[in-house]
């Protein structure tokens, strides 16, 4: 597939889960179980993105020692849960990782 | 009734706060883009077809891992499918628009911008509403194209020394500072990230991401019963 289709794809598969959601889909169609279900769809798929991008490296081998990835990464999360902040998580992670990798 | 133009421009001023960690999102993804071997007019593309953030960086994420393309799409899907629980909350919102409306608005319609105007339309029962959804998803939308340009250009300028490709799991460990907290939430998070990483290489067709996030559906679903049985 050309990376134009594939962009194309993607980018008609986003459109219709939100087509979907105003047009099609109504208040009556999930039940307070579904709904309970639903609402950890970020915490279970997110990590799939997470996860990988610290832990491994460039070749797919899992990667412990030596990562400053990882540390960085627990910074961010203890300065996401105490702030709550989007930006602050982020930006806290990204410092930390170039302190560990430039000055440490 | 307030006009139209005042109900746009309200959106406009409602979501402006939230635009200010999109900006750094839009720029990672400009810069990485390139780096995955993305021409500037096909990564212009993506921001302008696409428009979603997440779904953006989860396509960069599996492409330049050598996922197939019908592996990348369903893991769009899932990724997406997040929203389908927003729809319930926003669609009674919306029930008496036109359908050329809703096929405009449906557009629009990212994360921070129903998040925003959810609260104006709860509140608000004028005709003209939707304006509101329209001006701050028109917001997002600048932001993003601007940002996404911005990237382009800067992308040749970054050295690849300082692993700009580390923001890509910060922001998605962003935007789930509000689930930390929570136990369950947790116990999802670790089973799905622990699928994911011994997966990686396991996994046929690069599905990692899938099967990762339907193995912490699955715990999400037995540890919620567990909690209510235990009630």
């Amino acid at each position: 597939m050309s990376n134009w289709a594939l962009i194309i794809y993607c980018g008609l598969i986003t459109y219709l889960t939100r087509f979907s959601m105003i047009a099609l889909i109504k208040k009556e169609m999930f039940n307070d179980r579904v709904r309970q279900v639903l609402s950890y769809v970020p915490s279970a798929i997110f990590p799939a993105i997470i996860f990988p991008a610290i832990f491994l490296d460039s070749s797919g081998s899992i990667l412990i020692e030596d990562n400053p990835k990882i540390l960085a990464a627990l910074i961010a999360t203890l300065i996401g849960i105490f702030s709550r902040s989007i930006i602050a998580t982020i930006f806290s992670g990204l410092a930390s990782y170039w302190f560990l990798i430039f000055v440490v | 009734m307030k006009s139209n133009l005042k109900v746009f421009l309200k959106g406009i001023l409602d979501v402006s706060p939230l635009m200010i960690p999109v900006v750094p999102f839009g720029l990672i993804f400009g810069v990485l883009a390139i780096d995955v071997g993305f021409s500037p007019l096909e990564t212009m593309g993506m921001s302008l077809i696409v428009f979603g953030g997440a779904s953006q960086i989860v396509l960069l994420q599996l492409f330049s891992g050598g996922a197939s393309s019908l592996v990348i799409i369903s893991s769009v899907g899932a990724v997406n499918s997040r929203h389908l629980l927003y729809g319930a909350v926003v669609s009674e919102h919306l029930s008496d628009l036109r359908l050329i409306w809703k096929i405009i608005i449906s557009y629009f319609l990212i994360d921070q911008a129903y998040a925003i105007s959810n609260e104006y339309l709860k509140k608000n029962k004028d005709k003209n509403r939707y304006f509101h959804l329209v001006g701050a998803g028109a917001t997002c939308w600048v932001i993003w194209q601007s940002t996404t340009f911005l990237g382009i250009i800067l992308g040749a300028a970054i050295p690849e020394k300082l692993g700009l490709s580390f923001a890509v799991p910060l922001t998605f460990l962003a935007l789930l500072v509000n689930d930390f907290r929570k136990l369950i939430n947790v116990i999802v998070i670790i089973v799905s990230g622990l699928v994911a990483t011994v997966g990686y290489n396991y996994i046929p067709f690069k599905a990692y991401a899938i099967v990762a996030g339907l193995t912490g559906l699955l715990v999400a679903m037995i540890l919620t019963k567990m909690v209510k049985t235990n009630e």
